[in-house]
């Protein structure tokens, strides 16, 4: 278990890593990436049980995640390498010939860590749902995470699996929701505004927690506590406010950078943001 | 007169539900699921005697195939269950990501496929679904022609590692190939030999090849027919072997004519042996509400069209000779 300090230090060299990732290719998703570093560092260094150097497809007996946003891939490839799935040097292949870290994450490349393809949005849930159910038939008791987009909300296959993981009290799987309000066409509330995503969640027989994505204290602690919440006949959902583009003062909330990268100016005043703290790869 | 016999006629999705019953005594992995078609695709038995492996997702096939994905990441090998149309079609995007890229050990298994599904008409009648699950890298796609090979089949994919989809269909039709029969994925079979013309035949239009040989032996035509239950991987050493000696085909199945079976001859044909070939399947159009004898009749897809569609070929045979 590591510090609160050692945590933040982290979520700098991740945020590094992904601003430098992404404008090395000139392509990729910078905003949501810095928005949910505080998430992923908190979930692969103090919630999930996970075994990094024997990744196993199946994942019995650990917890598994599925990324539901394929296009926050930055932030997962960051995270995962510095977890020990992978050398973190290799993420100087993001996005190029040959490598296997697609834009979108792959399990084709067979990239350790990855246990589903996802980027056609809204497919996670029902992949993670399916995988806790096997859990469940195969006795064990670790849990299936997943994280989702507030975007992905608009694509119906959420409701699908939403009402069919109430109904079969799938209650061994703990969701977060990236709640930073914008999409690549502008604001989800100018898009397709989402309404009520708690009484919408609630409506349809979940348990639903809220939390502040950036604040790694509050992100552990209502991880902590949906993990109470399990293995009482309700699946579980935390309704994470994050700022797109944190870490970076000219990206917070601005839907430019849902998917443009930094050029090398940009890059400049960005790492000038963010303390390197376990060394560029 | 037709050189195989039938004592009785059973629908193909009625084999697919006796294999899955018994793949559920034999293999504890094997799960199943179902879009609220249970008793359409006659998964009951296996809902029956193991509720806790079957599950009841409602009209919502594309989570479905989600589900169905993440049931594999812990090691099981889910069976899912609805209309070849709801199959296919609609979830060609879930299908495609979350099963065959994410390379996952679904058994994609479809029903009422083609023409003979009836009076419910074209909405329900999927022409394209060969076409749409064959270009999907590393997908195998078996049409079985009879209850009992449906059942072999069913149990054969089973052991089989990767996505599938096992296409079968909703009237009762002649049972005509072997109980227990041994089902070999990939690999064509040989129901009679012949010399003029190699009749390739997948699905319903099997037993009507078979018919159509008869007819054509009166006619002094000696017609090979072989069973291609396999469309990929395609048996391109069968084929290859029968046109070689025969150097003329004709394709036959309850598929439009572009994506399906035909296609996939010819283009290998195309490729190693250019051969003349005639195609009995569906002219690029949408199907209607019939009986499925009438159906297949105005469709182009009887015996009288494969007898004809031989005929033809062996002339040009001769032509182009």
């Amino acid at each position: 278990m590591a510090s609160i300090p050692e945590l933040k230090k982290i979520c700098s060299q991740v945020r590094r890593d992904i601003v430098r990732m992404t404008s090395a290719v000139n392509s990729g998703h910078p905003g949501g990436s810095l928005g949910c570093t505080e998430f992923f560092v908190a979930l692969y260094y103090e919630i999930m049980n996970v075994n990094p150097s024997a990744f196993d497809m199946d994942g019995k007996n650990e917890d598994v995640f599925f990324l539901s946003n394929g296009h926050v891939s930055p932030v997962w490839y960051s995270v995962l390498a510095h977890r020990g799935f992978f050398p973190v040097s290799e993420l100087g292949t993001f996005r190029r010939i040959n490598s296997r870290l697609q834009g979108h994450p792959t399990t084709a490349e067979k990239l350790p860590g990855i246990r589903m393809s996802s980027g056609s949005l809204g497919q996670g849930l029902s992949v993670a749902v399916g995988a806790a159910l096997a859990k469940k038939l195969n006795g064990d008791k670790n849990f299936v995470y997943t994280l989702q987009s507030d975007g992905e909300m608009e694509e119906g296959q959420i409701w699908e699996a939403a009402m069919f993981a109430a109904a079969h009290k799938v209650d061994n799987i703990i969701c977060s929701l990236d709640l930073n309000g914008i999409q690549i066409d502008g604001k989800t509330d100018e898009v397709l505004p989402l309404g009520d995503l708690k009484v919408k969640w609630q409506a349809f027989g979940w348990i639903v927690l809220e939390s502040n994505g950036n604040d790694i204290e509050n992100v552990i602690a209502t991880l902590k506590e949906a993990q109470q919440h399990t293995g009482k006949g309700k699946p579980v959902m935390i309704l994470m406010k994050t700022i797109l583009g944190k870490g970076v003062d000219f990206m917070e909330d601005k839907h430019k950078w849902h998917g443009t990268a930094p050029n090398a100016e940009e890059l400049q005043k960005s790492l000038a943001q963010l303390e390197e703290t376990l060394g560029d790869y | 007169m037709n050189r195989y016999s039938y004592t009785e006629k059973k629908d193909t999705r009625s084999g697919f539900g006796v294999g899955l019953l018994e793949l559920g005594d034999k293999n504890p992995n094997v799960v199943a699921l179902c879009a609220d078609l249970t008793g359409s695709l006659k998964m009951d038995a296996f809902a029956k005697k193991y509720p806790e492996r079957f599950f009841q997702v409602g009209i919502a096939e594309a989570n479905m195939m989600g589900i169905a994905a993440g049931l594999t990441i812990g090691g099981y090998i889910p069976f899912t269950g609805t209309f070849a149309n709801f199959s296919t079609g609609r979830v060609y995007d879930q299908i495609r990501q979350s099963i065959a890229y994410s390379r996952k050990n679904v058994k994609i298994c479809a029903s009422h496929a083609g023409l003979t599904l009836g009076e419910d008409g074209a909405t329900h009648q999927i022409l394209e679904d060969i076409g749409l699950m064959k270009m999907l890298p590393g997908m195998t796609v078996i049409n079985p022609c009879d209850f009992n090979q449906t059942k072999a089949a069913t149990l054969a994919i089973a052991k089989h590692v990767g996505p599938v989809y096992l296409r079968f269909g909703r009237p009762a039709i002649p049972v005509f190939t072997p109980a227990d029969q041994n089902f070999e994925i990939g690999k064509a079979i040989t129901f009679i030999e012949g010399t003029d013309v190699s009749i390739f035949a997948t699905g319903h239009l099997l037993w009507k090849a078979l018919e159509a040989e008869s007819i054509l032996r009166e006619k002094g035509i000696s017609a090979e027919v072989i069973n291609i239950h396999t469309i990929k991987p395609l048996d391109e050493a069968a084929i290859f072997q029968s046109v070689k000696k025969t150097k003329c085909v004709v394709s036959a199945e309850e598929h439009n004519m572009y994506g399906g079976l035909g296609e996939s001859i010819a283009h290998v044909l195309a490729k190693e042996l250019p051969t003349p070939m005639e195609f009995v399947a569906v002219k690029d159009t949408f199907g209607e509400s019939g009986t499925p004898d009438e159906l297949m009749k105005k469709y182009g897809l009887d015996v009288p069209d494969i007898v004809s569609a031989a005929e033809k070929v062996i002339s040009r045979k001769m032509v182009e000779v």
